[in-house]
């Protein structure tokens, strides 16, 4: 127990110096560390992803809308740390309150980005681990740049059971994607699997016949999601109404539209965006596998037994 | 009714109108993905444990389970008889259903009585029994070289391991969760 308790107060004083170096990285590179509301009239609408109700509105799942507001106005580089909520979400790999890092990069596409985020995590390793790897579920991963790129395409036809085409076609993604595929990503170098089905593409610009977005996995472990972001706004409008749709039929409570948002944000800038989650890029530098040995005080803390 | 994000370890449900206890439990979501709920459970009267995996737009029946006080009386060929000491309802079980308990089911011990749905269907022990040792060979010390316990034989005709000193009569206390000796009762 007590033992426990130690490793955690290290492991703690660890995350606060990631945090720290975060922020160091983002200044260097001319970033506006920015701070935007939590509490929102209205949430992005998405098919599986439910936010918290407070007062008249919704806490963030995340600080996207808020970011691109700024975006509009003309900020170019911004990047913002803050907790952000999600209804029920509650395992080894996460927390219904949990800790993200997103930043946005004006007039850079998805393949900049991916290499930005490289950066980043190399950065922080070389800083605090002073290696450029990470051990992690008894592996060494090697962080030296360029990492892996897989299509999710190619990802379901060397590890899964099944073509994208039939997981998507029989409502089997998740499954494949879960327990056959994110086990073999990312084990020798870090993975940006990319280029998902347009069914899939959230708010990012499609290209071809896919969606200019990419997830970032590490030992099978999801660290990031980016996307060359779409930057049409009727469009917007139009893929958040059929995520509306989607919950509907799924028997779960379709959001307001965010018509305030709409009516300041007529274009966004040529931009990418990626959010980070802090508390498993915490797991990994520090080796730990359950998420709740990463925060200082569990929801589980909190509660009478 | 309960919902996918009910689940957890513990949690009772009913899957085709048996019982099941959830026995491990793990949540999973990719990306911006739908929610995965991997269970693994356990057939409440079979044993039997299974795997499934639930998705948000599952709902599950919770499964009416009671458990009563009952005293056991006695086992006539594969059955055993119990009963609710306030009614004096006496019901039974097979010796399927009592499963492991038997080592311990001394006659009078009080348990928990397990109900689906009003029909007994298994019974949980108290956490220690103590059972008179039927037989035991006389230990001389010297006997064996590897070992300070011996074998002996309970009044449920259990074997079990216990100190050298243990003689046939005696009542010894017994961890029913583990099946091992505790301590030694003086009466």
């Amino acid at each position: 127990m007590l033992q426990g308790l130690k490793n955690k107060k290290e492991i703690i004083k660890l995350r606060a110096e990631i945090l720290h170096k975060i922020r160091e990285f983002f200044r260097k590179r001319g970033f506006v560390e920015v701070e935007t509301p939590f509490l929102l009239p209205y949430v992005i609408p998405e098919s599986y992803i439910d936010a918290i109700k407070a007062e008249d509105g919704y806490l963030h799942t995340s600080p996207e809308l808020c970011m691109k507001m700024l975006l509009a106005s003309g900020y170019k580089k911004i990047f913002q740390i803050c907790k952000c909520f999600r209804k029920g979400e509650k395992g080894k790999l996460h927390l219904p309150e949990f800790t993200m890092l997103e930043w946005y990069h004006v007039e850079i596409d998805y393949n900049a980005l991916m290499r930005e985020c490289e950066s980043l995590i190399i950065f922080l390793c070389r800083e605090l681990l002073g290696k450029e790897s990470i051990k992690y579920r008894e592996k060494e991963i090697v962080l030296t740049p360029p990492w892996h790129q897989i299509t999710v395409h190619e990802a379901f036809k060397r590890y899964g059971s099944m073509s994208l085409h039939d997981a998507v076609d029989r409502g089997l993604f998740e499954e494949i994607m879960v327990y056959e595929i994110e086990p073999k990503l990312g084990i020798e170098k870090p993975v940006f699997l990319k280029d998902y089905p347009v069914s899939m593409a959230a708010l990012s610009k499609l290209k071809d016949n896919h969606a200019e977005r990419f997830e970032l996995y590490i030992c099978g472990l999801e660290i990031a999601n980016g996307y060359t972001e779409l930057i049409d706004m009727k469009e917007m409008k139009k893929r958040l109404k059929i995520e509306n749709e989607k919950r509907k039929k799924l028997k779960k409570e379709p959001y307001p539209m965010p018509e305030g948002f709409f009516f300041k944000v007529k274009q966004l800038p040529d931009c990418s965006g990626i959010a980070l989650g802090i508390d498993r890029l915490v797991m990994l530098i520090c080796n730990e596998e359950d998420i709740n040995n990463v925060v200082a005080i569990t929801p589980e803390d909190l509660t009478y037994c | 009714m309960y919902t996918a994000s009910d689940l957890r370890k513990g949690l009772k449900i009913v899957i085709n109108n048996e019982p099941y206890i959830i026995i491990d439990f793990q949540f999973s979501k990719p990306g911006k993905g739908q929610a995965l709920y991997k269970c693994k459970l356990k057939n409440m009267i079979t044993g039997v444990i299974i795997d499934k995996t639930y998705r948000s737009i599952d709902t599950f029946q919770p499964a009416d389970l009671e458990e009563r006080k009952m005293q056991f009386l006695y086992k006539q060929d594969d059955q055993y008889c119990f009963m609710d000491m306030e009614t004096y309802e006496q019901v039974f079980l097979t010796e399927e259903q009592v499963g492991d308990a038997k080592n311990f089911l001394i006659d009078n011990l009080e348990v928990e009585v397990l109900f689906f749905e009003g029909r007994p269907i298994g019974i949980e022990l108290p956490n220690f029994v103590d059972i008179k040792v039927v037989k035991s060979e006389p230990w001389v010390k010297g006997d064996s070289v590897s070992s300070n316990t011996k074998p002996v034989v309970l009044e449920t005709g259990y074997v079990i391991r216990v100190p050298t000193f243990i003689e046939e009569g005696e009542k010894i206390r017994v961890d029913t969760r583990t099946g091992e000796y505790v301590t030694r009762i003086k009466e």
